[in-house]
């Protein structure tokens, strides 16, 4: 190849890398940046001085912890139900043909499509009825419903891509359907099953506006909603809010890492998931 | 066929059940869940539109069309709808134009490939509140280098926060959606590219077309399909996506970045005035309604398959 | 063991039938094949008797007793896939051994029927292989000892050889012969392959758009098809069919030549019929004299046979099959006979005269 267009190509890469990856890489470095050094050095590219002081504070001088256990709490049970909900039905839409079908999954697809700060006033309304303002379970059935469909789709997709015959082989060797599901389809399916599970935490884990609107006790505050709080009380303290946002990044990308090998599948069968 | 055994009959309905019902049973918790937590405030949000439903002055009731009413002569409605305009077209043209441009670096060969493509894909894992506060941060000339830099380019006057300037304000949430978006493009482009037969390129080759042409008579047809469903469904998506800017700048300088969907969140959220958001919410909706109408009827009339 | 009967059975998914009036007796012991073209309903009816597909009316029994509602684990049946179906996180031995696992059966028992299949189907090396570490035929063994070690009243086959090469199919199908001969066992097969038909079937079911053609013994269905379509099913190559009108005492060509009947004279011959004639069946002559004079336009070599395509003036062309080499030229004219007691005549329907 011209060594022109390859140079150019190599520096296309760079651009994107260094584009993807500024954000982030400014966050750490304010993060670990001494408190007096801040405004003398803000705009350098990198601190003369390091220090982990800010991670210290956080964990030992704020809310911090609790709300990154609320997140922890609400995204996992999130992901855990959704992903048992969404195999059944997947299981259904892949396995099944049945009148409903098409109906079904129409309004699952238009459930994608409105905008969701449609319903956050009934909702509220609804979740002030039941006396569940400021609890985690709220948020936790709340996510579940919204990550459904997405979920749903995607567990398809796995199913779809196990051959049929494999359980008809299971029940003509002596399987009930759940027996076939349990010993066959399920353990191939793990890693499907592991993807969604990522799927969901990660959505569930940024969600912020209905946290905001559902939240305001302190005490189940989850980290979008304490961040923001803290950024709104107290935003001189730039070292703190960027060692926070830098520990509620590293659950993101672990499981980043996890579900990259599906990222296509799971960005496709969706069609419209963020 | 007449007489039957009891036990034959139960045999033949447990069958029954097996075909007709037995989805529904998988189907079950999904479904209701979705219509509790999804269809029926929906429906209900639809009714409140037509209410006064406000938290901080109780009493209200139906008031039929009142609050459309007000939205038509609601300036800030109107400054909403055009901020909608600027930051969906801004956002999708340079999301996907980059997103492509990626997508085609990825699909070429080179070292360290499998890191490279992590890295760029990151942004769309990190949570979006935590990437609006790192624009917002980067924005800010305390601790943010952009304003000097856009300075030293001749960009700004003096290092300012663009946050702040009304004139420019809407440009910074953009930023960072393009920034988040990119990497939802480059995914699914790169998968449709990656779908392409390689042999359609050789035999294009051999029949002595240049690279461009192999790009516009090849790739691009290929990449139709998905460009066409991916930019529809992105656009609906971002015209909702409220998180960053309100994060970023609540709306503000001057409702200078207000957009349909903050709008309904901050008269939802810190007006408690349901009623009046929900009214904007139901014109959103048909707006999104709308466009989706007349992109169908274009299918229908470009694609000829 | 087990007989199975087939009363009026019908098929129908929504409005749509796709099946319909199928009525068959499977006897104790008995190797069925179903056969015909694809999209013929053969599949669906082996599913149908697995218990995969609900039958939507008519009865189907086993030993007599009513299955319709009956679950595919209780029939008490094997099934070999098309695409083998092997469990792919479970090895060889754990797939061959999977139904007696799920029946709770006793470890040591397992083993030994699991290793005596193994060893009957030349598997014994292979047992803690994976499926993806196997070759296509060693899947296709592997599929057939799950089958054996289910020791079922009967096996299903779905088009078990077609995912293997030719050399293997022909070495395959020996097996599932031996197969049968040793366990004496009900069988099932459905293939679209009319050679796998007539080798292994102690009767063929015929089977097209969703109608059973025919049933009968290999050589019943190749001498006395019941209709066009069977005719030209069995058999290779495809039997020449030729339009023809009454005669006194014959039937005439539409070259004009008439060929009488002899000995037997079948039922009145419409104004419309056919003659079908199988390439096999064609006799060459001298072109004075011969029924049909034509030109070889194509002559294909085989060692063991000829094939010669024909064109034949005044009626098209024909193919036409000789045993051994045949010294033939293209462009050579040749003359052709049609022996009579080798005919075949149809009526305007495609059903046969008799």
């Amino acid at each position: 190849m011209n060594p022109a267009l390859t140079t150019g190509k190599y520096l296309a890469i760079a651009g994107y890398v260094g584009f993807a990856m500024f954000p982030l890489f400014w966050l750490l470095k304010i993060a670990v940046t001494p408190d007096k050094l801040v405004f003398t050095e803000g705009t350098a590219l990198w601190p003369s001085a390091m220090t982990l002081d800010n991670f210290r504070r956080v964990l030992t001088q704020t809310d911090f912890l609790s709300y990154f256990t609320n997140s922890l709490i609400v995204s996992l049970s999130t992901a855990a139900v959704t992903t048992m909900i969404a195999a059944a039905a997947g299981y259904a839409f892949s396995r099944f043909h049945f009148r409903g079908k098409p109906v079904i999954i129409a309004v699952m697809l238009v459930t994608q499509m409105f905008p969701l700060l449609m319903i956050i006033a009934p909702i509220y309304s609804i979740i002030a009825k039941l006396g569940l303002l400021n609890s985690l379970s709220s948020l936790i059935i709340v996510y579940t419903a919204f990550n459904i469909p997405f979920a749903t789709f995607l567990m398809q997709s796995f199913f779809d891509g196990i051959p049929g015959d494999l359980e008809e082989a299971a029940m003509i060797d002596g399987c009930s359907r759940f027996q076939a599901l349990r010993k066959v389809i399920f353990p191939l399916t793990l890693p499907g099953l592991g993807a969604t599970l990522g799927f969901v935490f990660t959505a569930a884990w940024s969600e912020l506006l209905f946290a905001l609107m559902l939240i305001s006790s302190n005490d189940t505050m989850t980290f979008p909603v304490g961040l923001l709080t803290f950024v709104s009380k107290f935003s001189v303290d730039w070292g703190q809010m960027m060692a926070a946002g830098v520990m509620a990044l590293v659950p993101s990308c672990l499981f980043f890492l996890f579900i990259q090998r599906y990222l296509v599948q799971g960005l496709t069968s969706g069609a419209v998931k963020g | 066929m007449s007489r039957k055994a009891p036990g034959e009959i139960r045999a033949r309905r447990s069958f029954y059940w097996r075909y007709v019902l037995e989805p529904y049973f998988y189907l079950a918790p999904a479904i209701l869940l979705i219509a509790g937590v999804m269809v029926v405030p929906l429906v209900i949000g639809i009714s409140y539109s037509f209410q006064s439903v406000r938290l901080l002055r109780p009493g209200g009731g139906f008031v039929g069309l009142e609050n459309y009413l007000d939205l038509w002569s609601d300036r800030k409605f109107w400054i909403a709808l055009e901020n909608t305009f600027v930051w969906t077209i801004g956002s999708i043209s340079f999301q996907f134009l980059l997103g492509l441009g990626l997508a085609l670096l990825l699909n070429t060969r080179f070292h360290g490939k499998r890191l490279i493509q992590s890295l760029v894909f990151l942004p769309w894992a990190v949570p979006t509140f935590l990437s609006a506060l790192a624009w917002a941060w980067l924005f800010n000339p305390t601790i943010g280098p952009l304003p000097h830099w856009l300075t030293a380019m001749g960009i700004l006057g003096e290092p300012q926060n663009i946050l702040g300037d009304p004139e420019l304000a809407i440009w910074g949430p953009i930023v960072a959606n393009i920034w988040f978006g990119i990497p939802f493009f480059a995914i699914t482009l790169l998968a449709a590219l990656q779908s392409i037969p390689a042999e359609l390129y050789e035999a294009a080759e051999i029949d002595g077309a240049s690279p461009w042409q192999r790009f516009t008579k090849i790739t691009l047809p290929f990449l139709a399909p998905m460009i066409a469903i991916t930019v529809m469904l992105r656009t609906i998506w971002i015209a909702n996506f409220a998180d960053l800017i309100f994060v970023m700048t609540g709306g503000g300088p001057a409702n200078s970045t207000q957009i349909l969907s903050t709008y309904i969140f901050t008269t939802a959220f810190k007006k408690l005035d349901f009623g009046y958001a929900s009214a904007i919410a139901v014109a959103l909706l048909i707006l999104l309604l709308i466009y989706a109408a007349i992109l169908l009827v274009l299918r229908r009339r470009l694609v000829k398959i | 063991m087990a007989r199975m009967d087939l009363r009026n059975i019908a098929k129908r998914y929504g409005p749509v039938e796709v099946m319909r009036n199928i009525d068959l007796a499977i006897e104790d012991g008995e190797f069925i094949v179903l056969v015909g073209p694809s999209g013929c309903g053969k599949s669906t009816l082996l599913r149908m008797i697995a218990g995969l597909e609900p039958i939507s009316e008519g009865e189907f029994l086993i030993d007599g007793q009513r299955m319709n509602e009956v679950a595919p684990r209780d029939r008490d049946i094997a099934m070999v896939f098309q695409s083998y179906a092997l469990y792919p996180h479970m090895d060889v031995a754990r797939n061959m051994g999977f139904s007696m696992e799920i029946r709770g059966a006793d470890a040591g028992e397992k083993q030994s029927k699991v290793a005596e299949a193994a060893r009957t189907l030349g598997l014994t090396a292979l047992t803690k292989r994976l499926p993806k570490a196997l070759s296509g035929g060693q899947r296709q063994r592997v599929a057939m000892g799950r089958a054996i070690v289910r020791d079922p009243k009967a096996f299903l086959f779905d088009e078990p050889l077609s995912n293997l090469d030719a050399a293997l199919r022909v070495e395959m199908r020996l097996e599932i012969a031996r197969l049968h001969q040793r366990l004496k066992a009900t069988m099932v097969y459905v293939t679209h392959d009319q050679v796998e038909a007539l080798t292994l079937a102690d009767r063929i079911v015929v089977l097209d758009s969703g109608n059973i053609q025919q049933v009968g013994t290999p050589l019943e269905l190749y001498e006395r098809p019941a209709n066009r379509f069977v005719a030209q099913f069995i058999g290779s190559p495809t039997m020449n069919v030729l339009d023809v009108t009454p005669a006194e005492g014959g039937i005439t060509l539409r070259n004009g030549t008439t060929i009488g009947f002899s000995p037997a004279v079948p039922a009145a011959i419409p104004a419309v019929a056919q003659l079908g004639i199988r390439p096999e069946h064609l006799d060459i002559a001298d072109p004075d004299g011969a029924s049909m004079v034509g030109v070889a336009d194509v002559v294909e070599h085989l060692g063991s046979d000829t094939n010669i395509y024909v064109q034949v003036e005044g009626i098209g062309p024909l193919m036409l099959r000789q045993h051994g080499h045949l010294p033939l030229r293209p462009n050579e004219r040749i003359g052709l006979t049609i022996p009579a007691d080798r005919m075949h005549l149809f009526d305007a329907e495609g059903i046969a005269l008799r």
